[in-house]
């Protein structure tokens, strides 16, 4: 395990190197002078002057890159020039919203993935197959900002049983945090319910072909148990990596999600910032979640090598 | 050559692109997916023939109407016809989905086979490029390119190419070193051909199927993205007419007339479906295994 960790861990220096230097590149982008497109609104020549100290912007294309670099290290993402706050402080503020978000998604989507992508391999090639797997392509078709208008549409609007927009935390008031979230955590999760479907229905379909599933069956195992205990088992080792993988995906999603519901998330966040020019924050929550994809991506290969004995060395 | 070509004749064998067309056809969903994009497409390319209105005609005594006989999918808040914007927002959506996925292809590809032929120090260089593109969730990073370019449908397309094209570098790469250790590729190079001969003539048309299949699945992802880049304003620019800033519109007039939030997004979804199931149609077609 040692070696594994070791290998897999020092594979993420370069990894982590190059997503910083495409980051940092991105304000490269920026047509004209730098520091009159960071400053936004702001034409005072005393606040370009600073933002040409701050940012190094007179010296060399590297030398600011190890400068930007050194300040990540040392935890400064910059300043928001529009809230006048530490990017990493503004993050710190929206993350937990986003993550209940994705948290209640990522529930839904494996409550309801996993089990049509079982109830599906189970009864292959059946009516029941071919509605689950019509319901999978719909899912992955669906662009989830009109599945979220279309539904704040049904409830809010016409049926007025849950709140059109806006987020309340789970510590002021749980239930009404539950009722202002239930709705974008189904959008959220819509999609990806609809990707663990078909993985968990072909990962089943495999495991239902193998051997030790012939030898259950032909002890002659009641088939509730060949499925859930035998076949089942072995099938969402996976799936469930592939959950870990995924997450990028939901994080993607919680951008549009965040917007057509109006919650102040980390999705709203960027679009916001986009929007007011606060290139700082665009840049800083861009890093943020490719650093916590490549992690969470380390934990799911962590977990499948202690999950999966033959793959420990 | 004459003699191969009367043997197989003879023979009533047909080419593998002959052979994947026939198999195709005989898949039900992956020739809907086909019959909705050839319309789309046509609806795209006739749009100026076909739309009843100016797209960007404004009607101040037709504002946000009810579907009628005079408009069939009813008005906006300009009071603009929208059955003629959905048939012209076609154009910003297909466009959007072939220029980006070319975009990729014409990168990712040569950068793939490089990777996979180039060398282990090559290959491990590019290989954390990849990883370093694809650790940054796709919309992100399209939303980040997209924000420093600035808003507009071509920026939109170049950010959706760029962040598409690791997904062909690692898929071409990944082909390659399947490929390369066959015999032929192996015979290939004893009789002495250059690596970029074998590269272009031996290896990249037997990895042709598999970038097709992730071509037409990614042409879906990169639809949805455009109209995700323009719903949050930083695709196609009003007043021109695209599926995703036409749903960001109706949004805000949901209470009053909510047929404007239907067209639109039943549009994405159709464009996005026609391309999804065409790419399992393909899979399941130029699959070798079910020959």
């Amino acid at each position: 395990m040692l070696p594994f960790l070791t290998r897999r861990l020092l594979q993420l220096i370069p990894t982590l190197f190059f997503v910083s230097v495409i980051i940092f590149s991105l304000q490269q982008l920026l047509p004209g002078d730098p520091a009159l497109a960071m400053a936004g609104e702001e034409r005072d020549p005393a606040v370009l002057a600073q933002i040409r100290k701050e940012y190094r912007l007179d010296r060399p294309v590297y030398v600011q890159y190890v400068y930007w670099v050194a300040g990540v290290l040392s935890g400064n993402l910059g300043e928001s020039m529009r809230l006048k706050e530490p990017v990493l402080t503004l993050i710190a503020q929206k993350f937990p919203v986003t993550l209940q978000l994705a948290l209640m998604a990522i529930v839904f989507s494996l409550t309801i993935g996993v089990s049509a992508g079982i109830i599906s391999a189970v009864k292959k090639d059946t009516s029941i197959d071919y509605a689950v797997n019509m319901v999978a392509l719909w899912g992955i078709s669906t662009p989830n900002f009109w599945l979220g208008i279309l539904l704040i549409f049904l409830f809010a609007v016409h049926l007025g049983w849950l709140p059109a927009s806006g987020y309340v935390g789970p510590f002021e008031d749980f239930w009404l945090s539950i009722e202002t979230t239930i709705l974008p955590a189904f959008v959220l999760g819509n999609s990806f319910a609809a990707v663990l479907m078909r993985h968990t229905r072909s990962a089943m379909l495999q495991a239902m072909g193998s051997d030790y599933v012939r030898t259950a069956r032909a002890k002659g195992l009641a088939e509730r148990i060949v499925v859930l205990k035998h076949a089942m088992r072995n099938a969402l080792t996976p799936v469930v990596t592939l959950g870990a993988l995924e997450f990028g995906t939901l994080l993607s999603g919680a951008v549009l999600t965040e917007q057509v519901f109006s919650i102040p998330g980390f999705g709203k966040l960027i679009v916001d910032s986009v929007f007011n020019r606060d290139y700082q924050v665009v840049q800083g929550v861009t890093l943020i979640t490719a650093t916590t994809y490549i992690l969470l991506n380390l934990l799911a290969d962590i977990a499948y090598v202690l999950i999966n004995p033959r793959l420990r060395g | 050559m004459a003699a191969s070509e009367a043997l197989v004749v003879e023979l009533g064998e047909e080419s593998p692109g002959a052979r994947a067309w026939r198999r195709l056809l005989r898949r039900k969903s992956a020739v809907l997916g086909l019959v909705i994009i050839v319309v789309l497409v046509l609806v795209a390319l006739l749009a100026p023939l076909i739309a009843p209105y100016d797209p960007a005609q404004q009607g101040w005594t037709a504002i946000r109407k009810p579907p009628s006989a005079q408009h069939w999918l009813g008005t906006d808040e300009s009071g603009r016809d929208l059955l003629s914007r959905v048939i012209y927002g076609a154009r910003a959506s297909l466009l959007a989905g072939v220029v980006s996925i070319s975009i990729a292809l014409t990168f990712g590809v040569p950068v793939g086979l490089l990777a996979g032929y180039g060398g282990r120090w090559i290959d491990a260089l590019i290989g954390r490029i990849t990883d370093a593109m694809l650790a940054v969730p796709f919309l992100i990073l399209a939303i980040a390119l997209a924000a420093f370019l600035g808003p507009s449908l071509q920026n939109a397309m170049i950010a959706i190419g760029v962040t598409a094209t690791p997904i062909f570098v690692r898929l071409t790469r990944g082909q390659v070193m399947a490929v390369k250790v066959e015999d032929y590729v192996e015979a290939a190079r004893a009789v002495g051909n250059p690596p970029v001969r074998i590269a272009l003539r031996h290896i990249l048309p037997n990895i042709l199927p598999a970038l097709i299949v992730q071509a037409t699945i990614s042409i879906a992802t990169a639809i949805i993205a455009e109209a995700s880049l323009s719903f949050l304003g930083l695709g196609q620019q009003p007043p021109a007419p695209s599926w995703g800033s036409m749903l960001n519109t109706a949004q805000r007039f949901l209470t009053n007339a909510p047929w404007m939030a239907v067209w639109p997004g039943l549009a994405i979804f159709l464009a996005v479906l026609s391309f999804n199931i065409l790419g399992d149609g393909l899979r399941d077609a130029l699959d070798p295994k079910e020959r």
